[in-house]
């Protein structure tokens, strides 16, 4: 998700994360799911806590809570299917969620220089003034020449 | 809401596996990776300690012709708890051998998807990418992704360093690693 770059009424999904709730823009959403198997393998990004299959594709699963409440979610109630572009490519991220999720219309806010790289904008909603999230700046990125080397997708075939 | 379909469509390309454990997972290789599958036992008088602190991974290595072959642990190269190694893969066109705990079964794979871009780190030079099989989703494992050219270089220096050292049981291969 880019920063919103003026006021803007857009359609944002409302998420709660433990206490919080956060937004994301409507159009990086794909959809909302019930919490599946999460499949582990050995892997070194410990931002991703696995992977679920959803239609045939493997989606990882990216626990945001501890990084934006300083708490892992104890209950995960649905997964939010967002997608974020990376490339050439439309990758979808599962991010577990708490609680209900809402769809909104609302006037954002951008975000001012001294907010933090995740937050996109802001909105305020029934009185709550609500972090609007900047996926790219909460996904993990490659840190070790050998991922840079690998930044394209590994061969893959159908 | 239309997402754009990253997917191509299922075709007809298969690719045989072996799936193998290391540790407590699960992982696939193509079959056609693996010259030789040995049991650790078979392979005794032949290895070679070595060691290398910065490659934990690698604790023996054997002469085959002209090459030396580097004994991977697989269990401690994925990160995973040591456990006791049964088998062997000696890998086709690589001057690796992997260590692992045992085989599940040989069976085929229709569609490698590639490992999400998401996971940014070495595991993406560790898998081809990941397949889907009775609903689990396995990793396919990279040959190449055992030992990079840097840590072959190291070790190559290391045993040229040491000059031929002397011979491990290969009972010792297995289970202290």
């Amino acid at each position: 998700m880019s920063k919103v770059e003026q006021f803007d009424a857009r359609s944002c999904v409302l998420l709660r994360l433990g206490e919080r709730r956060f937004a994301l823009a409507a159009e990086h959403i794909a959809e909302l799911v019930a919490p599946s198997r999460v499949f582990r393998f050995a892997h070194r990004t410990t931002e991703i806590d696995g992977v679920i299959l959803r239609r045939g594709r493997v989606v990882p699963v990216c626990d945001l809570a501890e990084r934006l409440t300083g708490k892992k979610l104890t209950y995960r109630r649905f997964y939010l299917v967002a997608t974020q572009r990376r490339g050439a490519t439309l990758d979808w991220v599962a991010l577990p969620v708490s609680g209900e999720c809402e769809l909104i219309t609302a006037d954002l806010t951008p975000a001012g220089e001294s907010d933090s790289p995740h937050v996109a904008a802001w909105l305020s909603h029934d009185g709550e003034v609500i972090e609007v999230l900047n996926l790219d700046a909460l996904m993990p990125v490659p840190t070790t020449p050998a991922a840079l080397a690998q930044g394209e997708s590994p061969e893959a075939h159908a | 809401m239309q997402i754009a379909a990253t997917h191509k469509a299922p075709g007809a390309r298969t690719e045989q596996i072996i799936l193998f454990r290391c540790s407590t997972q699960v992982f696939a290789i193509s079959s056609a990776s693996v010259q030789e599958v040995r049991s650790v036992d078979t392979l005794a008088g032949s290895p070679v300690e070595i060691e290398e602190p910065s490659l934990p991974k690698v604790r023996h290595m054997f002469h085959r012709g002209e090459q030396n072959l580097y004994v991977v642990n697989g269990a401690v190269h994925f990160g995973l708890l040591p456990s006791p190694a049964s088998l062997i893969f000696l890998l086709r066109r690589a001057r690796t051998a992997l260590l692992i705990d045992g085989i599940e079964k040989m069976t085929t794979m229709t569609r490698l998807q590639a490992l999400p871009a998401a996971f940014c780190h070495e595991e993406r030079v560790w898998y081809r990418g990941l397949t889907v099989l009775d609903q689990s989703v396995i990793p396919v494992v990279s040959p190449e992704g055992f030992l990079t050219t840097d840590e072959l270089f190291l070790l190559d220096a290391l045993v040229s360093r040491r000059g031929v050292p002397e011979s491990a049981p290969a009972s010792e291969m297995g289970l202290v690693l």
